[in-house]
């Protein structure tokens, strides 16, 4: 016999809940979405014996039950509906003992909901440091808890952690705020049209705005009883909650709580003195970004050669070992190098999240948002934009989902148009690859011509977003209140287990995400290469012996004529070739534009497409690399020199190719007119400005 | 009396009045209520926003919204 435990860990942000889901979970976790909208549901579980498993959710963080972003709505639908499925016998509320008190709100709010609550003490570890000491015992009669006290930086109480929620059924259910002396008229009306019913839920429904289960929000909303109260007047009562909450949390830390400053040591004050200085904050923040990108492209370079060797082989292998035929040849020229076109990022990618996980751990980020608000601001933009900016710099998705802590509508919007400007790591294998073939080696004080061209991309890609702000900014008529508020969490050293369960976890689900993609339109892309519609393909052998009779090639020569012979004369041959006379003055020709076509899909099928179109029929085993520094124009001279390889990558720095992109802006503007602004103007901004530099350079 | 935007550092306050609807609830619930203390632990290089602690709890807001609190300077 075994049983299933369902459990909430609900936190402020920087208490390291997450890591207290980590330590109880470990890779025992699946991220995933919350039906109908983007908010990351990420789920694990643990054994607590031999009989008792846990079903663990980490619920996004959250600084109250009054919600004001739907990631913090996801919290109060789940705790408000009894009948979901993840709905918790158990209710974990993890805080931090530096900021207990305020950590404490959203406990005081979670116990009146009359669920068994535990509540969680993180970073225990720092009592000592900081001078604080704590009367666990007196402060779990005052709050009618059970506390376990932890440290997911030391390891310590998780073994605690665990024999309390197997005893889940001895936490009080009862709570601790009685929610009728903010205002006896108010709630004793409340409860004549709702007897029975829990107060402070019928509370929280009447002040939330959001999807409550439906019947629930139906019947107070037939209730005339609360509808005379103004807006103004329940936020009046709020702040009224809110205030009685204090108390009790003053009262209850009283004689249980103690900071001793003298014992104190602070490295806060210190380092931000530095770190947010007027010059050398912008210094050191600038040498960060500098040194993520030389780490992204020097230290990226061995395992990626590594792997583009290593699958040239193995489609080597495959046709050495397999009986020829259709089914060979769609597995090592459509699925294998289609493969290795997304397998060979992973080490970039891995190295993107893992600086970006860095950077949110140690709480540096909240600096970069407070240096870079005031500058951002000229632009229409927040400084909380940066968040988006940066993670854009991963992928647009996640960074369009970043932006929901931006309070203001406006600035929001702006952010999220502009957002998919930043260099997403799917287009860091199409610069990668055109650097490496068109840049010159040798360095400039230190830094590669190649690493400062990748650098000079990634800004312009910065500059481009920020212009096209201001440009909205301009535009937009918008009236929106305007908030700003941040938290400023304490620095702390990056726990090397949620980096590395961050990393892993960011990097498969790109890798399997965008897998999927590139895989089908490999294969798609294979069949309409290995087919074509006329005589012309059918015939392809004959014609060309004829044409070439006289010129006396040696077999191999005329093998390789015969193969690029049938790809002109194939279905993407044709198609290529039909949007030649629309790129041929960028300096593309028609296989780049088969890339281009395919790229919409997503951008990372640009290398993966031009690998499959270079490996179709030909049977010499070449990397990716250089079977693109072998294409050649009509007159000879390399397909991609530098006027077109500058040319195609301003054209993947602007142009949107990304239909999960697209859908996301949709989501989360309710609206199919961002997108498609958003795809209108970047395509033709990328088209004119790879246009106009072509044409000078070449 | 002064509002909270022209606090200095090494300044200490004591809040006296905020204008509710003005405020996000979220500054409220973070602890910016009357009678609460507050100081000015950084300005940002563009002297805006503002990183106070306010009860304990280290934030940055903007100046426009540190316009709505009103304080006393008690030290």
């Amino acid at each position: 016999m075994s049983t299933n435990l369902n459990i909430a860990l609900i936190g402020n942000p920087n208490t390291g809940k997450t890591s207290v889901f980590n330590a109880l979970t470990g890779l025992n976790q699946k991220v995933g979405n919350y039906p109908g909208i983007t908010v990351e549901k990420k789920q694990g579980s643990c054994r607590l014996n031999r009989t008792t498993k846990a079903d663990i959710i980490d619920l996004p963080g959250t600084y109250s039950l009054n919600a004001s972003s739907m990631d913090e709505s996801v919290v109060i639908e789940l705790l408000l509906n009894k009948n979901d499925k993840d709905y918790p016998d158990v209710a974990v509320v993890v805080s931090d003992i530096e900021n207990l008190k305020r950590n404490l709100l959203l406990f005081t709010q979670i116990k009146d909901l009359e669920i068994p609550t535990l509540l969680v003490i993180n970073m225990s570890d720092r009592m000592q440091r900081k001078g604080i000491s704590l009367n666990v015992a007196l402060l779990e009669e005052k709050l009618k808890t059970k506390i376990a006290l932890i440290s997911t930086r030391e390891n310590t109480g998780i073994d605690q952690l665990k024999a309390f929620l197997l005893d889940y059924r001895l936490l009080s259910k009862e709570s601790i705020t009685d929610i009728r002396s903010i205002d006896a008229d108010y709630f004793q009306n409340l409860e004549k049209v709702f007897p029975n019913q829990s107060l402070y839920k019928l509370w929280l429904v009447i002040t939330q705005d959001v999807n409550f289960a439906k019947l629930e929000r139906k019947k107070v909303e037939d209730a005339t009883s609360y509808k005379t109260q103004s807006e103004s007047h329940l936020k009046r009562l709020q702040q009224k909650e809110t205030i009685k909450r204090y108390q009790i949390i003053n009262n209850a830390l009283k004689e249980t709580y103690a900071v001793d400053i003298n014992k104190a040591t602070d490295i806060r004050s210190r380092l931000d003195r530095v770190l947010i200085h007027r010059f050398w904050g912008y210094i050191i923040f600038f040498i960060i970004l500098l040194t993520i990108f030389q780490v992204i492209f020097d230290w990226s370079s061995i395992p990626m050669d590594f792997i583009d060797e290593s699958f040239t082989k193995l489609s080597e292998l495959t046709k050495e070992n397999l009986p020829p035929g259709l089914f060979t040849s769609l597995l090592a020229e459509g699925i294998i190098s289609g493969l290795g076109g997304i397998i060979i990022f992973i080490p970039q990618i891995a190295f993107l999240f893992l600086f970006i996980a860095v950077l949110e751990e140690t709480g540096y980020m909240s600096r970069v948002v407070f240096l870079m608000d005031r500058g951002l601001r000229k632009y229409g933009l927040s400084g909380k934009s940066v968040i988006p900016l940066i993670s854009g710099t991963a992928c647009a998705i996640p960074a369009v989902m970043a932006t929901r802590n931006i309070e203001n509508w406006k600035e929001r919007l702006i952010t999220i148009l502009v957002t998919p400007f930043t260099t997403c790591s799917a287009r860091l294998p199409v610069y990668l690859i055109l650097i490496s073939l068109v840049i010159p080696q040798g360095s400039f004080l230190g830094m590669g011509y190649q690493g400062l061209t990748l650098m000079g991309l990634y800004l312009l890609g910065f500059v481009m977003a920020l212009l096209s702000a201001a440009l909205l900014n301009k535009l937009l008529k918008i009236q929106s209140k305007t908030y700003f508020v941040i938290e400023m969490p304490n620095y702390k050293l990056p726990l090397l287990k949620n980096v590395v369960i961050t990393v892993f976890e960011k990097t498969k689900s790109f890798v399997v995400e965008a897998g999927k993609i590139i895989l089908a339109i490999s294969i798609l892309l294979w069949v309409m290469a290995s087919f074509g519609p006329g005589e012309e393909f059918k015939n392809a052998d004959a014609i060309v012996r004829e044409q070439q009779a006289v010129n006396q090639l040696s077999e191999d020569a005329l093998s390789t004529k015969i193969a690029s012979y049938k790809l002109e004369h194939s279905f993407i041959g044709i198609l290529g070739k039909s949007i030649e006379p629309a790129i041929a003055p960028l300096g593309f020709d028609w296989k780049i534009g088969i890339a281009l076509i395919s790229s919409f899909a997503a951008r990372e099928v640009f290398v993966g497409t031009l690998a499959t179109i270079y490996s179709v029929g030909n049977d010499q085993e070449e990397t990716i690399k250089n079977r693109m520094a072998a294409e050649r124009k009509p007159n000879g001279k390399p397909l991609f020199d530098l006027p077109t390889g500058i040319s195609l990558m301003l054209f993947y720095a602007f142009a949107l190719q990304c239909m999960s992109t697209l859908a996301i802006v949709k989501k989360e503007t309710n609206s199919w007119k961002w997108p498609m602004i958003q795809l209108f103007s970047m395509t033709g901004i990328a088209y004119l400005s790879a246009l106009i530099v072509y044409q000078i350079l070449v | 009396m002064i509002t909270l935007d022209q606090i200095e550092k090494n300044q200490l306050g004591k809040i006296v009045s905020i204008d509710t609807d003005l405020l996000p609830l979220k500054l409220i619930e973070m602890g910016c209520l009357p009678g609460n203390e507050v100081h000015l632990e950084q300005l940002a290089p563009l002297k805006d926003p503002m990183y106070l602690v306010i009860d304990g709890c280290h934030l940055a807001i903007r100046k426009e919204t540190a316009q709505h609190i009103t304080i006393d300077l008690i030290g």
